[in-house]
């Protein structure tokens, strides 16, 4: 669901020094129509040209302060609002890749209704 | 309004606009005044930012925002994150609580209707019975496809509420299960997805002649060797049932509110696919007053090819409604 709408167009930036970045960051909303607790927002899986990023790297802030994945699942007093978009962090030393890359994202969500998981997936040709 | 039939939407319309940022709360509500239909349904959890926490000055924003375009809130579409954990679900202590906060902040917002997800046990229900009749809010389990008024699980609640002798619990109808044909987005969106035009064709044929789902699912993905495409075109084919527009005029003591679902108006007013026609005439002979409240949900169908343009759509039902309740109505008085 909306996803083409998930990775918010012209938010991708690195993170950390500007000569030695750290890492990249990059807006996004989440595929649903309504918002969720951040417990049941299972995996963010982000790769770069297919390439997965190891999950440890990845960190969530919907603006109360960046969270891993981890953390997420016992987060039961946070929650992703609709439509807004929260920040994802990813730890990578260099920054984002220079040159022309698609950066996916899959939302993995535990919707309480559903007998199975709701996957939502994005995938946006950027550059830095 | 003929019929005592009212026209109402639900927010859950916009969600397009509202997700994408092109329209706020009023404007949705502006709109919904603009083509006569003054009942809003709401989605707290899509709706309010902060939920569940609300102070009185939001509450007080809401009624204002009601008040400035001479609309009411009509019904309040709870959710239970049962799986809120990954490690257990919640209990039924813990079920309960959650419903009765949502309880809560339907009596604050003055709101005398709770649409309750399908999938809440009816026991679950009977617990909340005394506080729903304290608040005066009527939780109205959600009749949604694959279910329809006269699936076993449906009237476990029918007769909790006889059991009960209470007003406060029933039903709440959703429109999609009078799917008479099947929606044209749909099958053009698997067309996009690679399903081959002959078998996207075979699954419609199936559909119109209603012939069980399971067969259809196993000619398509076995002797035809459907794609994922196919298959997964094929497999909605549970989801879309057509039930008996000529029951639901049974069950009208235990609803007070519709989900008006449609996926796509034509320009000239027509539900492609949902018997409006059908079950409208059924409702105004058996005397029902309640909103009949829009819920669009055609914009995840299209919106990988155009604009999603919801107001347009939910302004074509309306006309929809308009000439069915206008015509019904003629009909009885004849």
């Amino acid at each position: 669901m909306f996803d083409k709408y998930l990775i918010v167009d012209g938010t991708l930036r690195n993170t950390g020094p500007v000569d030695a970045p750290d890492g990249f960051a990059f807006d996004a909303k989440l595929g649903y129509y309504r918002g969720l607790g951040l417990s049941m927002v299972e995996e963010l899986n982000i790769s770069i040209d297919d390439e997965a990023v190891d999950r440890t790297a990845v960190r969530f802030d919907e603006g109360m302060g960046p969270i891993g994945l981890d953390a997420m699942a016992t987060a039961y007093d946070r929650r992703w609002p609709f439509g807004q978009a929260a920040t994802i962090l990813v730890t990578r030393p260099g920054g984002f890749p220079k040159g022309t890359h698609t950066l996916s994202l899959q939302q993995k969500l535990r919707v309480s209704y559903l007998p199975f998981p709701s996957f939502n997936n994005d995938r946006k040709t950027v550059s830095l | 309004m003929s019929g005592g039939i009212k026209r109402g939407i639900s927010l859950y319309s916009f969600q397009e606009e509202l997700f994408t940022g092109k329209m706020s709360i009023e404007d949705c509500v502006a709109f919904a005044a603009s083509i006569g239909a003054n009942g809003i349904e709401l989605l707290p959890e899509q709706n309010m930012p902060t939920f569940p926490h609300l102070d009185d000055r939001q509450i007080d924003e809401w009624k204002a925002i009601m008040a400035r375009h001479g609309c009411e809130m009509t019904c309040y579409d709870m959710f239970l994150d049962t799986k809120l954990r990954s490690d257990r679900l919640m209990t039924d202590d813990e079920q309960v609580a959650s419903i009765r906060r949502d309880l809560d902040l339907c009596r604050r917002l003055g709101i005398h209707n709770m649409r309750i997800l399908v999938f809440v046990r009816p026991d679950i229900l009977e617990r909340l019975v005394p506080y729903a009749e304290e608040a005066d809010v009527h939780m109205g389990v959600e009749v949604h496809a694959p279910w329809h008024m006269e699936h076993a699980w449906i009237l476990r609640t029918v007769e909790l509420a006889d059991r009960l002798g209470t007003r406060h619990l029933g039903l709440l109808p959703d429109m999609g299960i009078f799917m008479k044909h099947y929606p044209p987005v749909w099958r053009a969106r698997f067309e996009r997805e690679g399903a081959r035009k002959d078998v996207a064709q075979f699954i419609v044929d199936q559909h119109e002649a209603k012939i069980m789902a399971e067969y259809t699912i196993y000619e398509v993905a076995v002797r035809m060797k459907g794609n994922p495409a196919e298959v997964r075109m094929a497999e909605t084919l549970r989801h879309s049932p057509y039930s008996n527009p000529k029951r639901i005029r049974d069950y009208i003591p235990y609803f007070h509110h519709i989900q008006a679902k449609f996926y796509e108006m034509t320009p000239d007013g027509v539900d492609p696919s949902l018997a409006y026609d059908e079950v409208i005439p059924e409702l105004i002979a058996g005397g029902w007053n309640g909103y009949l409240s829009s819920e669009y949900e055609g914009n995840r169908w299209v919106q990988d090819v155009e604009d999603v343009d919801s107001c347009e759509q939910v302004r074509r039902q309306h006309r929809m409604f308009e000439r069915l309740l206008t015509q019904s109505s003629h009909g009885k008085a004849g």
